[in-house]
């Protein structure tokens, strides 16, 4: 007979595990790639075929509402001029013949010349791509820093001080047009304390200012979506199960709990910190901070189409790619999805 | 004769409601002694799983418990704070729920899921926790175990995730097993079999076991003591023998009555009830709780009734 709580141990039936990285991606491929690979194919499939929708909606618009070959020739020209200039782009052709030409081009990098900047669009986006990248990417992770914590607060604390706090500033936040909170921040920070200077992007100082105005903006989203997902998984059956087996109340919440509701805020996040990059329009033409949003409103200033277009059509893409992103993490994060 | 492993005394459970205070376990009183079954049977809503949760200080947030005591082993578990508490549950008493569809966690797998009670109290290694969680595996009758480990729960059926919830409640070998109706959400062959294991390992372990129920077959099949509620009382306690050979509260008579019996029973017969509804828990109920529904009750049951009792057979009833 075998004595309480003292069970020996087993009849061998652990296999070894090799510890080989090859050996773990081995056997980790064979145990998830049929489940996962078909939702991403599936996934990516779905992103291509909003990604040429998108192109088509790009190209459509721009040529339907404006005489592009008027925009070219400029103000001064004359009709000969636009006629002359419809002719050597092409633009007499029929629509969809030229937007597989202007595909054809675009995939190859082609994305024509500014009309402002008499340079090559593909190279001045690129060359503006990367302050934006950052700064969405530090207002990203402010917004998650500052949400998910007062998320997780306030549904384990639920009508206490601390849930009200979290509360009002979501209501705060939402209230707050951006701009409005960037020129705030600028008058406190930077002519009132002196901290951090009011604009350009030469320095990680220049960035704290515009990614706090603009994480400041999705971080009640998440926030509430935190606190919603936590408010349920903490009163599921499973975290009832973390509790009974004597579980720190720190694995209770964060392992068990916390777990389950990240997963839908994942996902909100990478969609977020597209709508970010639409966002930094306006918050880097208030910092001036030189990036692709500050970009995009010279362009549309100076009706630099080609650039314009460019920026509409790159962040679209980027749109996407977060989505299929949110969704590839989504699977990655549940089991569920992950392995069939 | 050795001392009770859990001796329970006066305990309630409140629950504040809209109208008023809802005393979904009022006052009750009980023991159990190690390598012990109690079954705890009773209608729906009589605060089976309320005595349960209580017992494990698992209640929902506003329910509010009381008690005279809560002696477990050398402890009182109503004066224990929450950290105290914590290192108990899951090592010397653990609980096993009715739903094992939503009691595990999807997002771990089962051997993780297995392993942390017992790396968190025993800190152990953890391969010499895998290989306990392999063992238990296949000491609750799943083959395969080494495998299993990696697998998440949704890749479970029913009845394999109860034997894992069996496996991970047994993982730091409790001297106390809660057991909140663990068969009732399974198909009538797989309840068997569960019921057998339970039955089983909790004489090999040696463990006392609280086994929660409507189900007087199942009661018939594991009990050692039962407790039969009512209310949110017990209104009749005894060892199986006394309560399936000699019931003496009308509510228990009332319960076996309902119980089909094979040969006995007609096919196209009506199956018993007890007709009438529970009364309202909600506030001080005065006199007999069955007496609405009760086909001997009397002016007298509208006073407390007295306890009776021979033996170890005790119930709340005017009757003797
Ligand atoms: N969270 C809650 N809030 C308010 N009342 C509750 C809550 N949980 C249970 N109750 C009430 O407490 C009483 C006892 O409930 P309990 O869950 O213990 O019943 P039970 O005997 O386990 O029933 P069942 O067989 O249906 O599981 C019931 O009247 C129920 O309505
Ligand atoms: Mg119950």
């Amino acid at each position: 007979m075998l004595v309480r709580g003292e069970i020996g141990p087993v009849n061998g039936a652990l296999q070894p595990v090799s510890r080989h990285p090859v050996a773990l991606a081995l056997a980790f491929a064979q145990r998830y790639s049929c489940a996962m690979l078909t939702y991403a194919a599936k996934r990516l499939g779905l992103a291509l075929l909003v990604a040429l929708a998108v192109s088509v909606i790009a190209f459509t618009l721009l040529h339907v509402s404006s005489d592009v070959a008027a925009a070219i020739a400029g103000e001064a020209a004359t009709a000969a001029d636009i006629e002359f200039i419809r002719k050597a782009y092409g633009f007499d052709r029929p629509l969809i013949v030229q937007y597989f030409d202007w595909l054809g081009r675009t995939l190859t990098g082609d994305l024509g010349q500014s009309l402002y900047y008499k340079k090559d669009v593909a190279d001045i986006v690129l060359s503006k791509l990367p302050v934006t990248l950052i700064l969405g990417a530090i207002s990203l992770a402010f917004a998650v820093l500052l949400s998910i914590p007062l998320g997780v607060l306030a549904a384990v604390y639920p009508n206490t001080w601390i849930d009200r706090l979290a509360l009002f500033l979501a209501v705060i936040g939402q209230a707050l047009p951006s701009f409005w909170f960037a020129l705030v921040l600028i008058m406190l920070f930077s002519l009132t304390l002196r901290w951090l200077p009011v604009s350009g992007s030469d320095s990680w100082a220049h960035f704290v200012m515009p990614a706090i105005a603009l994480g400041y903006y999705a971080a009640p989203a998440f926030m509430r979506l935190t606190r919603a997902g936590m408010m349920d998984v903490l009163s599921a059956d499973f975290v009832r199960t973390a509790r009974a087996k004597g579980l720190s109340p720190t694995s209770v919440v964060f392992k068990h709990a916390l777990r389950n509701a990240i997963i839908p805020v994942m996902a909100l996040a990478a969609v977020q910190l597209g709508f970010m990059l639409g966002g930094s329009i306006v918050i880097e033409t208030v910092f001036a901070l030189d990036g692709l949003g500050y970009l995009a409103w010279q362009s549309i200033r100076h009706n630099d189409f080609p650039v314009t277009q460019a920026i509409v059509l790159l962040l679209s893409v980027v749109y996407i790619g977060l989505t299929l992103l949110a969704d590839l993490l989504n699977g990655w994060l549940d089991p569920r999805i992950r392995v069939q | 004769m050795s001392d009770p492993l859990l001796s329970v005394e006066g305990l309630s459970v409140d629950i504040p409601v809209a109208g008023g205070t809802l005393r979904a376990v009022r006052d009750i009183s009980f023991q159990v002694k190690r390598g012990e079954t109690l079954c705890v049977v009773g209608e729906s809503g009589c605060g089976k799983s309320m005595t349960a949760l209580a017992l494990m200080d698992l209640l929902p947030r506003r329910a509010k418990r009381r008690a005279q005591s809560l002696r477990f082993g050398k402890n009182d578990l109503a004066t224990l704070d929450a950290k105290q508490m914590n290192a108990l549950r899951g090592d010397r008493m653990a609980m096993i729920f009715q739903e094992p569809m939503t009691a595990l966690n999807p997002a771990y797998t089962i051997g993780n899921q297995l392993e942390e009670a017992y790396q968190r109290h025993r800190k152990a290694p953890a391969d010499e926790a895998r290989a306990r969680a392999v063992h238990l595996l296949e000491k609750v009758g799943i083959a395969n175990a080494g495998q299993r480990l990696g697998q998440y729960p949704h890749q479970l059926s029913g009845g394999l995730r109860q034997r894992v919830m069996i496996a991970m409640a047994l993982m730091c070998g409790p001297d106390l097993l809660v057991a909140d109706e663990p068969t009732t959400a399974l198909d009538v062959t797989i309840q068997a079999q569960i019921l057998l294991l339970l039955r089983q390992l909790q004489r090999e372990l040696d463990m006392a076991m609280v086994l929660i129920t409507h189900d007087l077959g199942v009661v018939a099949r594991v009990a050692d003591r039962v407790a039969v509620m009512y209310a949110g009382q017990i209104v009749e306690t005894g060892t199986a023998a006394e309560i399936f050979s000699s019931p003496r509260h009308p509510y228990t008579r009332g319960l076996l009555a309902c119980i089909p019996v094979p040969g006995k029973t007609k096919r196209g017969d009506e199956l018993g009830s007890i007709p009438g509804i529970v009364p309202s828990l909600v506030g001080t109920l005065v006199g007999c709780s069955f007496r609405e529904r009760c086909g001997f009750s009397a002016a007298i049951c509208a006073a407390d009734p007295p306890v009776h009792s021979a033996a170890s057979h005790a119930w709340r009833c005017v009757l003797r």
